[in-house]
């Protein structure tokens, strides 16, 4: 029971994380019905901006927001000088529709080889700012440990304010309408390219601050070659798949859903099984229930 | 005043309007009737930067409205309810009528327009808080319309609003047009199926014959005319 609890923990934190990068996801999706595979090379350019301002400064609560500006800002200028020009010029006809999904893995490779330019060998550090010891519980230390309690109340900050943005604001309005009907968006006054790019913004954020939390989860540093933001990138993208890709709180269940089942399979099954056990949640995901855990048969959601 | 002047589009290789000329005065509301692909949607969607033009003119006053994008036009008066529904189907009611005056960054206006909607469609007040997609055909209708009118348009675009509602809601949202037009001195360019119901209420008709215009003049005239009447209201 106890070592359960633990897993559970472990997997909600994780998962949280997951959510994070699934949310970056989902809303490139939402926004240009692109998958930005380009997101996780974005969370490791952040991560690394936010690695050298935590040298400058020591703090990891100056590094942190600046991380998500930069990311951002690379996620916004992306979108305006890459897929914009691209998407405006390509069609739908024949090999065409791979082009925007193949530039965003291309601009993946891009910013890896532009980092390890800068890079090299070097890593960029984020230790955790707080204790990752776990508290003791009746002598036990458990899987609950303030780093995890900071990761998952950043997590939580986040979404109630991406909700609020969303659901209560001109601007979530604006960006909810752009992407369910960006013709009557335009018709209404809504000047979708714009919204497109702070959508592009907004994912570029998420994804900043899931890199960080993820290195200081994990090993406490970057690399460019991580292969932790590798595996970043592909649960966040099963975790959008498993919430229906459309859907932010869909994106949430889905990092939490994965994250939990992930941590399962590592405590009792066996780590090597990890990658492989996303994989098959995917497929099955896309084979059983395509709309996602909470989507209704061919309605979309806010 | 709403001047065009030998208005040309192709949609690639397909010529949808040959050089078609007309105005429309400050005011007034002219229906545009034809058969099915006779180009009128083309028309609309010319007119409210959607489609480009090959060759022509078109003015809105003394505005150059080709080769402008839609929310641009809309900040020079000009709303355009697409064809089919033209609400979004995941947002709520109210939500569909604010984003027509969010452009307008004015919160005071916007919910003055709000009440003049709700004035002119109470039904659409009982259902503020629903999703669009759980209203009735007529009920979207009058929700397309609203959201326009929350944009506080001078020139007002409608494609179809009778498509697929009932005989009796037709009456109420072309009586809703006409009451429009007139009280706030709207011009109006209706385009419809329902070739008599809209002539009824039009000030001008204008008959379109396959890109091009076949017949043109006052919406009784019209009426009357042996030959539109064969071709196009069915008796
Ligand atoms: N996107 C498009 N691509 C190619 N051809 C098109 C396109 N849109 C319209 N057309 C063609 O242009 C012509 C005019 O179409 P349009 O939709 O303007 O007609 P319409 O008068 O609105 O017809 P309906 O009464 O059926 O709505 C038709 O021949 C149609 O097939
Ligand atoms: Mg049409």
């Amino acid at each position: 029971m106890f070592e359960f609890i633990n897993t559970l923990l472990i997997g909600i934190t994780a998962g949280s994380i997951y959510s994070l990068m699934a949310i970056s996801i989902v809303l490139v999706w939402r926004s240009t019905r692109v998958i930005n595979f380009a997101a996780g090379g974005l969370a490791l350019a952040s991560s690394f901006v936010g690695a050298a301002v935590l040298e400058k400064t020591g703090s990891f609560w100056i590094a942190l927001p600046l991380a998500m500006v930069a990311g951002a800002v690379f996620s916004a200028f992306i979108e305006f000088f890459f897929l914009r020009p691209l998407l405006k010029r390509s069609g739908d006809k024949g090999a065409e529709i791979f082009l925007p999904i193949i530039a965003t893995l291309g601009l993946l490779g891009i910013i890896k080889t532009i980092l390890s330019y800068i890079y090299g060998e070097r890593i960029g550090s984020l230790p955790p700012p707080l204790s990752d010891k776990g508290f003791i519980v009746s002598g036990e230390s458990i899987a609950l440990s303030p780093m995890r309690i900071l990761i998952l109340g950043i997590v939580l900050l986040l979404m109630i304010s991406l909700t609020l943005i969303f659901q209560r604001t001109n601007l979530g309005l604006s960006l909810r309408a752009s992407s369910f009907a960006p013709e009557i968006s335009r018709l209404a006054g809504i000047r979708v390219d714009l919204i497109r790019t702070v959508g592009w913004a907004i994912s570029g954020a998420a994804g900043a601050t899931a890199g960080i939390l993820q290195t200081t989860n994990g090993s406490g540093s970057v690399a460019p070659e991580s292969f932790e933001f590798s595996l970043l990138l592909v649960f966040g993208f099963v975790a959008a798949v498993i919430g229906g890709i459309e859907s932010l709180v869909g994106a949430v269940l889905g990092g939490l859903t994965l994250g939990i089942i992930l941590a399962i399979i590592l405590m009792y099954v066996g780590g090597s099984l990890v990658f492989i056990a996303a994989f098959l949640i995917l497929i099955l995901i896309l084979l059983l229930r395509p709309q996602g855990i909470i989507g209704a048969k061919g309605g979309r959601r806010a | 005043m709403l001047r065009i002047e030998n208005l040309t589009v192709d949609h690639g290789a397909i010529r949808a309007l040959h050089g078609v000329s007309f105005s429309v005065e400050k005011g007034q509301l002219a229906a545009v009737i034809g058969a099915n692909g006779a180009g009128k949607t083309t028309l609309l969607r010319t007119l409210s930067g959607l489609n480009k033009a090959s060759e022509g003119q078109a003015h809105w006053g003394d505005h150059n409205i080709l080769h402008s994008k839609p929310e641009k036009l809309v900040r020079h008066g000009i709303s355009h309810v697409s064809e089919g529904k033209s609400v979004i189907p995941e947002l709520t009611v109210s939500e569909n009528l604010e984003l027509g005056s969010l452009w307008r960054r004015n919160s005071k206006e916007s919910s003055q327009s709000k009440k003049e909607v709700l004035e002119l469609f109470p039904r659409l007040g009982e259902r503020l808080s629903q999703r669009a997609d759980s209203l009735s055909g007529g009920e979207r209708q009058m929700l397309a319309l609203g959201r326009s009118i929350m944009s506080k348009p001078e020139l007002l675009l409608l494609d179809e609003p009778s498509l697929g509602l009932a005989p009796l809601v037709i009456e109420q949202i072309f009586q809703a047009i006409r009451d429009l037009t007139t009280a706030k001195g709207l011009t109006v360019i209706l385009v419809e199926q329902n070739a008599m119901g809209a002539l009824k209420i039009a000030d001008i008709g204008i008959v379109l014959n396959l890109g091009s215009i076949a017949a043109i003049g006052s919406a009784a005239a019209l009426k009357d005319d042996p030959a539109v009447r064969a071709a196009y209201l069915g008796f």
